[in-house]
C-alpha cells in the first residue's frame, strides 16, 4: 500500500482543472514512475494525488492545423518511439526517449511527466529544447503556451500555475522541417540509468549540403535545468560544413554550459564529455542530413 | 482521514473480473491479495527490478508502480494466464526449463512475461536487441545468458527458422 492521503481521479481535462482548484495541496500524478517512487521514499508520503492517467484525450501524436507536431502529454515514451510521425519528422526524439530507464518504464512514463518534474537529466528534455518545443497548459481561463526554455524555472520547478495541467507539447513546423538530429546519452549503464550528461543536436543544411543554415544544441545535466548552448549555435550558423566548424562549435559550448560536481560525475568530466558529445552529435546530424565531413 | 475504496472492473487472464480496492493499493497488491496471482513478485517495489511485471493491454508494466484503480477497463495478463486449460506450460515457460534459465525463480515470472511480449510481436531480433528488450529485469542468480537463450530459442521456433537461416 502507498501512503496516499486521498486520490482524486480526473475524468476529463476540464475536470482535472476543477480538481486542481478544489485541492490546491494535491500533487498531479500522470504515469507515476516518479511520483509513486517518491511516495515510497517518503518524500511525497501522506499527500493527496490528482490522477490524470486515465485521460486518453491527452494521448497520441498528430500534426495540428498550424503544422505543429502535437504530442499529447500522456503519450508514453514507447508510443513516441513507435509513432510514424515522430519517425518521419523528428526521429531523434523517438531515439532519445527509447533510452529512458528500461522497457517497462518506457511503457508507463509520459513525456508530460518527464518535463513537468523539472529534472535536468530527463532524456526527452534536451531534444525538446533543441527543437524549441512549446508547452501547452490548460487552466481555468483556457490554454496558455510557454516556450520550453521558459517553462523550466529552476531545478525541480516548472511553470505550472495552480489551476493548470500540461496537455500537450508542440514542436513548431519551422523547427522540425528539413532538419536532422541526434541524441547521445552518456551514462554508466546501457539501461536503468540516469544520464551523466545528455546532448541533443539538430541541423539544417543548405540545399547543396555545403553550409550550416541552422544548428541547434541542448544539454541535460549541464546546468540546473536543461539548456541550449546559444554561443555555439550562433558560431556554427552560416559556416561551411567542415570538420573545423564542428570542432569550433564543440569548443564553444563551454561558454554556455555550467555543469556541477556531483556524486555521479565531476564538473571537469562533464565539460569534457559535453565537448565530445557536441562534436559527435553534430557529425551524426550532418550525415543524417545527407552531408559529408 | 476516512479510507477511500473504489470498484475496479477489468479482464484478468481472459476472464472479466471486478473487485473493490483500497485506492492506496498498487496493482501488485491487488493481483496478489485479491486474486491470488502470486507469480506477481514483490521485489524492489520502485520499478527497478521487474519482478512484478505484468502485461497490460499487451505491454509490459511494473505493477508495483501502477495504481490498482488504473486497471479499470484494461486487459491484464499474469504468468498464471499463460498456462493451458489443463495446466500445460506454454512454449516460453518450457524453454526457460529446458535452457536452465531458472535458479531461485524470483525474477522468472517477470522475465517470461516480457519474453512473451517480445515473442508476440512475431519479429526476428538480434542478440543486442533482445538484451535491450529484456533489460528491465534483474536476475541475481543465473546471470542472463540462459534467459536470453530461452527467449531466442522460442523466437526461432515460432518463426520456423534456425539461427543459421536468419
Amino acid at each position: 500500500m502507498y501512503d496516499i492521503k486521498a486520490l482524486y481521479e480526473a475524468e476529463s481535462t476540464a475536470h482535472a482543472v476543477q480538481l486542481r482548484l478544489e485541492h490546491p495541496e494535491a500533487q498531479i500524478i500522470a504515469g507515476g514512475s516518479d511520483v509513486l517512487v517518491q511516495v515510497r521514499e517518503g518524500k511525497r508520503a501522506g499527500k493527496a494525488l490528482i490522477s490524470i492517467y486515465m485521460l486518453d484525450e491527452l494521448r497520441g501524436i498528430r500534426i495540428d492545423d498550424e503544422g505543429n507536431l502535437r504530442i499529447g502529454s500522456l503519450t508514453s515514451f514507447s508510443h513516441i518511439t513507435k509513432d510514424p510521425l515522430i519517425q518521419q519528422y523528428i526521429p531523434a526524439l523517438g531515439e532519445a526517449v527509447d533510452m529512458v530507464g528500461g522497457p517497462q518504464i518506457r511503457n508507463i512514463g509520459t513525456i508530460g511527466g518527464n518535463t513537468c518534474n523539472g529534472v535536468t537529466s530527463a532524456d526527452s528534455a534536451s531534444t525538446l529544447h533543441a527543437y524549441e518545443a512549446i508547452i501547452e497548459l490548460t487552466g481555468a481561463n483556457g490554454i496558455r503556451r510557454v516556450p520550453i526554455k521558459d517553462f523550466y524555472l529552476r531545478a525541480g520547478q516548472t511553470d505550472i500555475r495552480p489551476d493548470e495541467i500540461q496537455t500537450a507539447i508542440l514542436i513548431p513546423q519551422d523547427s522540425y522541417k528539413d532538419t536532422a538530429g541526434y541524441y547521445f546519452k552518456y551514462a554508466m549503464r546501457n539501461a536503468m540509468d540516469i544520464a551523466t550528461t545528455g546532448c541533443s543536436v539538430n541541423c539544417r543544411l543548405s540545399p547543396d549540403k555545403g553550409t550550416f543554415e541552422r544548428v541547434r544544441i541542448a544539454y541535460g545535466v549541464a546546468g540546473p535545468v536543461p539548456m541550449r548552448a546559444p554561443t555555439a549555435e550562433a558560431m556554427a550558423a552560416g559556416k561551411p560544413v567542415s570538420r573545423e566548424t564542428v570542432q569550433a562549435f564543440a569548443q564553444a559550448v563551454l561558454q554556455d554550459i555550467n555543469p556541477r560536481d556531483s556524486w555521479r560525475a565531476s564538473r571537469a568530466l562533464r565539460q569534457h564529455i559535453a565537448v565530445e558529445l557536441a562534436s559527435r552529435c553534430l557529425t551524426e546530424s550532418v550525415h543524417r542530413a545527407g552531408g559529408a565531413l | 482521514m476516512e479510507q477511500q475504496y473504489k470498484q475496479v472492473n477489468f479482464n484478468l487472464n481472459g476472464k472479466d473480473v471486478s473487485c473493490v480496492v483500497d485506492i492506496r493499493c498498487s496493482l501488485t497488491d491487488m493481483l496478489r491479495n485479491q486474486f491470488g496471482c502470486t507469480s506477481v513478485k514483490k521485489g524492489c517495489e520502485v520499478g527497478e527490478c521487474g519482478a512484478c511485471t505484468v502485461l497490460i493491454d499487451k505491454e509490459a508494466f511494473n505493477s508495483c508502480i501502477y495504481l490498482a484503480v488504473w486497471a479499470e477497463g484494461k486487459h491484464i495478463l499474469t504468468l498464471e494466464g499463460l498456462l493451458g486449460p489443463n495446466g500445460e506450460l506454454s512454449d516460453i515457460q518450457q524453454a526457460f526449463i529446458d535452457e536452465a534459465a531458472v535458479q531461485c525463480g524470483f525474477c522468472t515470472p517477470g522475465f517470461i512475461l516480457t519474453g512473451y511480449e517480445i515473442l508476440e510481436t512475431g519479429k526476428l531480433y538480434t542478440d543486442d536487441e533482445l538484451r535491450k528488450l529484456l533489460s528491465g529485469h534483474l536476475c541475481r542468480c543465473t546471470g542472463y545468458e540462459n534467459i536470453l537463450k530461452a527467449v531466442k530459442k522460442v523466437m526461432y521456433q515460432r518463426l520456423g527458422k534456425t539461427p543459421e537461416e536468419a
